[in-house]
């Protein structure tokens, strides 16, 4: 291939990516719109409009600013944090099936804030910035765990053996979930299943600001580490060659996509596969660029965890569906089909 | 081929003897104590009117038996995946199978909760049955062949598909709590007319185990060259579904999931006797009972007065010894 089409190929692809994140942008101010219509408490689009320029009766303000609207921006930003986890354990791990559920990252984490639950169950609700800590030290632990034994001397970290660890060790952190889950009387135990199933309620906008450094300084790092992704999905002889120490590199990008996922579970709970999904359809979309597919991906991301939350929220009057129940009924087909269709 | 008959008649009446053990020492773990004089007296002279022999006749008893039912259950049926898959870290737990079985029964308990055990058991077969259709599926539809690796994560994810609709069910439902409990799987609850409703499945589906299991030698030999030997590989496979789904859907049925015994049975079972499934099935059967009586006796005590759930016991057990097989066999995996 000549260097002029493979110049034209990168404008195209950048003018393709642009036309595909202000479409996206586009949809998810629609999801948007209609996740602040939809609820418990019907609130027609003219009360919700006049609500907004201050107008709106005491009980529309509450539910619309206190209750609806933190929770939304939860979904956003959790969204976005899942799906750029996603892409980097992907990338590092050179396997397309990788997601922070499937590694057993959101188990550790889940487990340390059951274990929080437990010790002070007043916790969970009084300090939302105590939550991303612990389990930013709980996935750290599993990931750890998993780091360890994936790694083979002389080849450094072993990509299929991950998801086998991953598996395992998810499967352990689950179980001494459960015993310590059935020691819980009734309503801790209801508590913390909502919790770990990726339920929003009862988000408020102190969990927003628990979250959103997380999220504002990891993503712009990932992002700037582009490259290093393109180079590390690819090949490591190539990174070697170009002079990274790619060991090195693939640790922080380990830590960064852990902190994103750490501090997503913390706040909304287990929420699995939009690590997966997410990537996969920017990839189809834009490409396997970093610089193209991250905004496409943390986007995308977005747009499905708040999907989830507004289907969970309106699809049954009486009970809450947790979103990330919604999101694995989307994401486990998803997945068993990129299983299949994988040579 | 190692074949070691010897070691064989060892193991199954080693096996004989543990159970017994197990089974005694299990009836005198409790909150209360039971000493092995008062089993001796209660199965010579039952008294109806004493409480420690009502204890250990329609608690304790039934409970050590089921769990020797169900360890052979579960094992065989390991047994059985691993040969017909070749996949050395087929368990019917990993596979979803269990899982599968698990949400049928749920939903049942959840909008059907005065359904008689003796009916619950079928729709628990149905969802075992539906849970090993989606693994051949899964088998069947998948570009190029379906590694161990992939299997499991194929199987993790049916896992985490059926989990998640059985959770809608349970909130559905507004039997979370009561949900939890069942489908961590224990054994505590389980009574004389459970033991006798599934024992007959059990031994059905042992005694297909059986009769299939040279048949079983040759397929895991690989699939051309049992087709080479003139077997059919096809009835062979389905035959062994049927098998296993009895297995699996009676043992559900009765103490819910429980996994990783399918998984580490069958290996122990293979290093002591080869590779011929003629003596690995009746000595996974004896091995899987040994170890869930065992298994089940830790439950009792670990955590008293709590009762541990059994499936969670096996996962801490079964995990690590996962991790040794997947890095042991790392080469062939991928």
């Amino acid at each position: 291939m000549n260097v002029q089409s493979f110049n034209e190929i990168h404008r195209l692809r950048k003018k393709n990516s642009i036309k595909v994140i202000s479409i996206l942008t586009f949809l998810l101010l629609g999801i948007f719109l209609i996740s602040l219509n939809s609820g418990a408490m019907r609130l027609n689009p003219v009360g919700v409009w006049s609500t907004i320029m201050g107008e709106g009766t005491f009980k529309q303000e509450t539910v619309l600013f206190r209750l609806r609207l933190p929770r939304m921006v939860i979904a956003v930003l959790i969204g976005a944090g899942l799906a750029i986890s996603g892409a980097v354990l992907q990338g590092i791990s050179k396997n397309g099936l990788a997601d922070p559920g499937i590694l057993g990252i959101n188990s550790g984490a889940s487990l340390v804030v059951l274990i929080m639950v437990i010790a002070a169950p007043s916790t969970l609700f009084a300090n939302p910035f105590v939550l991303p800590i612990g389990a930013l030290c709980g996935s750290c632990f599993s990931a750890f765990l998993i780091y360890v034994m994936s790694y083979k001397k002389g080849h450094g970290l072993m990509p299929t053996r991950m998801l086998l660890v991953g598996i395992a060790v998810a499967a352990a952190l689950s179980a001494v979930s459960v015993i310590l889950t059935l020691r819980l009387n009734p309503t801790e135990f209801d508590m913390v299943f909502e919790f770990s199933l990726g339920s929003l309620y009862g988000g408020n906008w102190d969990y927003v600001l628990a979250l959103l450094p997380w999220i504002c300084i990891i993503i712009p790092f990932v992002y700037y580490k582009s490259h290093i992704l393109n180079i590390l999905s690819l090949n490591d002889s190539t990174g070697i060659a170009l002079g990274y120490s790619l060991e090195k590199e693939k640790i922080y990008l380990l830590l960064a996509a852990l902190g994103l996922a750490a501090s997503s579970v913390a706040i909304g709970g287990g929420i699995g596969f939009v690590g997966l999904m997410a990537p996969h359809i920017a990839r189809k979309l834009v490409g396997p660029k970093h610089q193209y597919m991250l905004p496409v991906a943390a986007l995308l991301g977005s747009l499905l965890v708040l999907a989830g939350d507004t289907i969970a929220r309106s699809i049954l009057s009486n009970t809450e569906l947790p979103a990330g129940v919604v999101v694995s009924m989307l994401g486990a087909p998803y997945f068993l089909y990129l299983l299949i269709k994988s040579k | 081929m190692i074949y070691r008959p010897f070691v064989a008649t060892l193991v199954l009446f080693g096996g004989i003897l543990a159970i017994v053990a197990g089974i005694a020492v299990s009836i005198g773990t409790g909150p209360a104590g039971i000493s092995l004089w008062m089993i001796w007296d209660s199965i010579l002279h039952f008294d109806s009117i004493s409480e420690e022999h009502q204890i250990i006749q329609n608690l304790r008893l039934p409970r050590a038996l089921a769990g020797a039912l169900i360890g052979a259950s579960f094992a065989v049926a390991g047994a059985m995946m691993q040969g017909m898959t070749r996949n050395a870290l087929a368990d019917t737990g990993l596979l979803g199978i269990n899982a599968g079985s698990g949400l049928v029964v749920a939903i049942v308990i959840a909008f059907f909760p005065k359904l008689p055990f003796e009916y619950l058991i079928y729709f628990s077969f149905l969802g075992a049955g539906l849970g090993v259709l989606l693994i051949y599926a899964i088998a069947f539809f998948a570009r190029g062949a379906l590694t161990p690796l992939r299997l499991v994560l194929a199987g993790a994810v049916v896992g985490a598909l059926i989990k998640g609709a059985t959770q809608i069910i349970s909130l559905l439902s507004g039997t979370t709590y009561e949900l939890a409990f069942w489908s961590a799987g224990g054994i505590s609850a389980v009574e004389w007319f459970q033991v006798k409703i599934i024992s007959p499945w059990i031994l059905v589906g042992l005694f297909i185990a059986i009769l299939l299991s040279p048949k079983l030698t040759i397929l895991s030999l690989g699939e051309e060259v049992a087709t080479g030997l003139g077997q059919r590989t096809r009835l062979i496979k389905a035959v062994s579904g049927i098998a296993v789904l009895l297995l699996v859907g009676a043992a559900v049925a009765a103490v819910g999931g429980v996994g990783f015994v399918g998984l580490i049975i069958p290996h122990i079972v293979r290093f002591l006797v080869g590779v011929d499934y003629r003596l690995i099935i009746p000595c996974s059967a004896m091995l899987g009972a040994v170890l869930v009586v065992f298994a089940d006796i830790g439950a009792k005590l670990i955590n008293m007065p709590y009762e541990t759930p059994l499936g969670s016991i096996m996962a801490v057990i079964g995990v690590p010894f996962f991790l040794y097989l997947a890095r042991k066999e790392n080469r062939q995996l991928l």
